[in-house]
């Protein structure tokens, strides 16, 4: 079988793509090297949906960023994935760096971005409480906000399925390849054909287009790591704005910044990798962010930190996104060198990429049928009493809560194992109902999370993974290949 | 809420660990009836963290004999059950409030709101993990809590490692050291930041010293290796300032690490209810009649402090058990003393539970027990206990360390002498 377009990639800028294709009447299918959509940059990362104000006018990131960031609130109600208008803060500490605020508020409005103003320390402060007593000026950014990242990534994936398009994980492609008036993908003996292929595979994304014969390529990408620490809820200060430094040519900086969860998220750094897979936290990298981050905000603390991560950038030789057909290659379109702000840049890169498609000789018709909105998300924890209560009557696995620190019931795992796109290790379940993420880690629910996961699916405790092949809970002989050694 | 129903009971007892059944039994033998005491427990059966340590030796000092940990807290469940004492498994206490009311939630009951005359806070305690302790590298399967790795083996017979390094000299980790071992996976090294262990001395010589594996005190892990599962970590050896030292590290491969790095008391619900608590213990403030800040609510076993033997959970309940039973039975005069007395822990010592002594007005003050942990380790030494300058109790002890809590106990006798007196209470340790 021949798709109309097959996408390369399910982190964000490929899921939206998925999304807005699944739109229409089209034989749509999305490929993937991981387990889960939403496991490269899209799942760590700062979950700032930027106003504009950072990228160069007349450039591609500051174009899809400044529409991104209009269309993202009524894009997450559509998808039912929480969203935050809280704002932002550029903070400067002296005279010197008011030159910075001036020229980031001149961009901001060549941009088009709304309600930009420069304020004084004070007047920060009252926009932030939290902000430090050396805070000598800030840029006062209105419509930035926040929003789950990988919740996004995952609903607009799972709308996409629920309107036909084709999942294929442990699908990394290896190269695209042109036969007979189609392109294949080629992974490993395994081959998926299709009239366009959207290359979104993220850092791997000008090694695809190298694989596939692009020698000539005109993006390199620079992997560039950024690590993060995530404190708990309901201890040290309560951050409400996202808060930034002035950005040095290193980029943004460390910034810190409530999630839509209610924690508080300090990072990130930047610092070249050799790999794009090298997302490990080192000691002196958290030394660093916390470092950072107390200079913007005294009053966090490692002490309470829950957990780190780190996630890698696609930095671009370039500069900017590269969107572009293939020169060489018919019916390929790069989405290359998505970095920040990839995130809040997706619903207008992804309408970008519809266009292009179409451009390129895609028949755009839509399809009545599609359902472009997510069925809700039942969330215990925020429902009122009474509603409570009229759930667990009609279904009682809503009384029997899993996840003590996020409160989350039985139900909502088991809703998040039978949805399309739906879990299928511990670490799938921890990113679409948050059992896991809180203080303990994991500690008290991820055995009984293991133990659903295994009803479920049908196999054995033990062969339950943490994420994917090769991390099941009993570690697998390799000479035996699952067999417990006697 | 006008929305949620609602019951009442005299007074509804937080976790059904040993602590929480211990608490409910005495509660009734003190004078509530059985059907105005509630049990709320969150795991399907009552029992708490006994119910996974299957290795004998509880219940020495209490019983007499050596009991495996579910035999102990079976001999709870029975009389609990045989008293009629209420009780509701599969129900997880989601708040607590100054005013007492108790919202928990069952698949059989709903949501629901509990007013209670009494509460007492036995939700027991929980394991740190490595985000807390922040622990570099990647983040593959294979880093479990050593009370996970309990579960998996002991609850679902299945061994989650093979060739395993753990981290932390807790009683915990010692006890999964010999069970891993005997259920055929090499423990290679138990790695302890401190200079000394945490875990009692009986476990280190049981569940090590027995097996030849190795305890290298002041090391830490440095590194976790491996992209699904763990490969490997790094190991270094610490400084006085548990720093790890530059030139020390040295990679061990395996494919799991254990985590014994210590236990919080799970306080949550107290924190949130308003009730103050002491930042050494990581549990509640409380009085000799362990009622704590907040009039009406009690709190006892591993959420007040972290103990080493059940016997003194038990022991430490049955007291608060009794407490709640009185306040309810209207000896509220007990608690609204004219004057209270903090006690501290002086030279040597982390902490004094309780933190706090209350002289009643027209009451004696009582026997009152004391626990405390001390900050190293100390031979040949006097623990004194002293009140403005008097001395009243001197225990000798060959040795004193942070890993088993000490106790003594002032009789009645004793502690009347506090209301004359002015001032603290403190506890030092003294060289001789
Ligand atoms: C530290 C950091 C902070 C950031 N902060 C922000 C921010 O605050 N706001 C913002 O807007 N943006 C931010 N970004 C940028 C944003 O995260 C990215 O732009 C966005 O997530 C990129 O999405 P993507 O889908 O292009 O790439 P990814 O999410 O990396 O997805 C690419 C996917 O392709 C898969 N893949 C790769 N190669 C292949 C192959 N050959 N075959 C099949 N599949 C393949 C990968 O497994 C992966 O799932 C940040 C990024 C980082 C790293
Ligand atoms: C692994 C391990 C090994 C030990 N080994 C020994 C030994 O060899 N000898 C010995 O004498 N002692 C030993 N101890 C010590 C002793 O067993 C414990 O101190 C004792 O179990 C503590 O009792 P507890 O009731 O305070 O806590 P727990 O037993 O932890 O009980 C607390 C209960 O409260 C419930 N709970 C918590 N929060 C809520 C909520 N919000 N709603 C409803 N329910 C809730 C929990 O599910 C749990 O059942 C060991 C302890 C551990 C952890």
């Amino acid at each position: 079988m021949t798709y109309d377009v097959l996408i390369v990639g399910g982190g964000i800028t490929g899921c939206m793509t998925a999304y807005r294709l699944s739109g229409y009447k089209l034989r749509v299918a999305l490929a993937e090297a991981a387990d889960d959509v939403a496991m490269g940059a899209t799942k760590a990362n700062s979950a700032i949906v930027h106003a504009g104000y950072d990228a160069v006018p007349g450039t591609l990131k500051a174009k899809f960023n400044v529409a991104g960031c209009a269309e993202m609130p009524e894009l997450a109600r559509l998808l039912d994935v929480p969203y935050k208008n809280c704002g932002s803060l550029v903070c400067a500490f002296s005279e010197e760096e008011m030159p910075v605020l001036q020229e980031l508020i001149e961009r901001g409005e060549k941009n088009g971005v709304p309600g930009l103003e420069i304020v004084s320390g004070e007047r920060a402060r009252e926009i932030e409480p939290t902000l430090s007593d050396n805070v000598y000026a800030a840029l006062w950014a209105p419509t930035a906000g926040i929003v789950c990242p990988y919740e996004l990534c995952i609903a607009a994936g799972e709308v996409a399925a629920q309107n036909g398009c084709d999942f294929y994980f442990d699908f990394p492609v290896e190269r695209i390849k042109m036969a007979e008036g189609r392109l294949v993908a080629v992974s490993h003996g395994r081959e998926i054909a299709a009239r366009f292929v959207v290359n979104a595979a993220g850092v791997y994304a000008a090694e695809l287009a190298r694989a596939s014969g692009e020698e000539d390529f005109p993006v390199d990408i620079i992997p560039r790591r950024g690590e993060y620490a995530l404190l708990d809820k309901g201890k040290g200060p309560r951050v409400r704005r996202v808060v930034f430094a002035c950005p040095s040519e290193r980029g943004k900086g460390i910034l810190v910044s409530p999630t839509v969860d209610g924690n508080v998220i300090v990072g990130p750094n930047a610092h070249r990798v050799d790999s794009g897979d090298d997302t490990s936290v080192t000691s002196e990298g958290l030394e660093e962010v916390f470092a950072g981050g107390k200079k913007l905000v005294p009053g966090v603390s490692s002490r309470d930190m829950i957990t780190s991560f780190a996630g890698v950038r696609a930095t671009p030789s370039t500069g900017d996104f590269y969107v572009k057909p293939s020169e060489r290659i018919p019916g390929l379109l790069h989405l290359v060198g998505i970095e920040s702000p990839g995130l809040a840049s997706s619903p207008a890169l992804s309408h970008a990429a519809v266009k292009l498609l179409g451009e390129m000789g895609l028949a755009l018709e839509e399809n009545p049928d599609a359902k472009m909105t997510r069925p809700p998300k039942i969330r215990f924890r925020l429902l009122r009493a009474s509603e409570k209560n009229e759930l667990i009557k009609r279904d009682p696995s809503y009384g029997r809560i899993v996840c003590r620190c996020e409160t989350i019931t039985e139900g909502e795992i088991l809703d998040a194992i039978r949805r399309p796109l739906g879990a299928r290790d511990l670490d799938m379940v921890k990113r679409r109902v948050r059992a896991g993420m809180g203080r303990c880690q994991g500690g008290f629910c991820s055995p009984r999370v293991a133990e659903i996961l295994s009803k479920e699916l049908g196999i054995p405790l033990g062969d339950v993974t943490k994420k994917g092949r090769g991390s099941e809970i009993v570690p697998r002989d390799s000479e035996s290949d699952g067999e417990l050694g006697g | 809420m006008a929305d949620t129903p609602t019951i009442n009971k005299k007074i509804i007892v937080i976790g059904g660990g040993p602590a929480g059944l211990a608490a409910a039994l005495e509660a009734h033998r003190s004078g509530i009836e059985p059907d105005e005491i509630l049990i709320i427990e969150r795991d399907k059966e009552l029992g708490g963290i006994l119910n996974q340590c299957i290795h004998a030796g509880f219940g020495l000092h209490f019983f007499g004999e050596e009991l495996t940990g579910p035999e102990y807290s079976g001999r709870f469940i029975e009389m609990v059950k045989e008293a009629g004492i209420g009780y509701l498994t599969g129900a997880m206490a989601l708040g607590v409030s100054a005013d007492r009311e108790v919202t928990f939630v069952s698949p059989e009951t709903g949501y629901v709101t509990a007013k209670a005359g009494a509460i007492v806070l036995a939700m027991g305690c929980r394991e740190r993990t490595r985000g807390a302790i922040g622990i570099p590298g990647t983040r593959p399967q294979g880093v479990f809590t050593a009370g996970t790795a309990q579960r998996y083996v002991n609850i679902e017979g299945i061994l989650p490692g093979r060739r395993i390094v753990i981290l932390g000299s807790g009683d915990i980790g010692l006890i999964m050291a010999r069970r891993l071992t005997l259920e055929g996976a090499k423990v290679l090294c138990v790695c302890e930041i401190m200079p000394y262990s945490s875990g009692l001395a009986r476990n280190i010589a049981q569940c090590l010293n027995d097996f030849g594996i190795p305890l290298y005190l002041s090391h830490t892990v440095t590194e976790i290796r491996g992209k699904n599962r763990v490969e490997g970590v790094v190991i270094s050896q610490v400084d006085e300032n548990r720093k790890p030292i530059p030139g020390t590290e040295r990679y061990i491969e395996c494919d799991t690490l254990l985590l014994s790095v210590g236990l919080i008391p799970e306080n949550e619900l107290s924190r949130a209810a308003g009730v103050q608590l002491d930042d050494v213990t990581g549990g509640p403030i409380v009085d000799q009649y362990l009622q704590t800040s907040i009039p009406g609510v009690f709190a006892c076993g591993n959420v007040l402090q972290v103990h080493d033997l059940v016997d003194y959970v038990t022991r430490e309940a049955f007291s608060a058990g009794r407490s709640a039973a009185n306040y309810v039975l209207g000896k509220a005069g007990l608690y609204d003393g004219a004057r209270v007395i903090p006690t501290l822990p002086g030279e040597g010592l982390r902490y004094v539970v309780p933190q706090r002594i209350v002289i009643p007005e027209n009451e004696p003050v009582g026997e009152v027990h004391l626990f405390y942990r001390s900050t190293a380790t100390y031979r040949d030494v006097k623990v004194v206990v002293s009140a403005g300058g008097e001395v009243l109790r001197t225990l000798r002890r060959k040795i004193v360390t942070p890993g088993e809590m000490e106790n003594c106990i002032l009789t009645a006798e004793i502690t009347e002498k506090l209301r004359a007196g002015a001032g603290e209470l403190r506890v030092d340790i003294v060289r001789e």
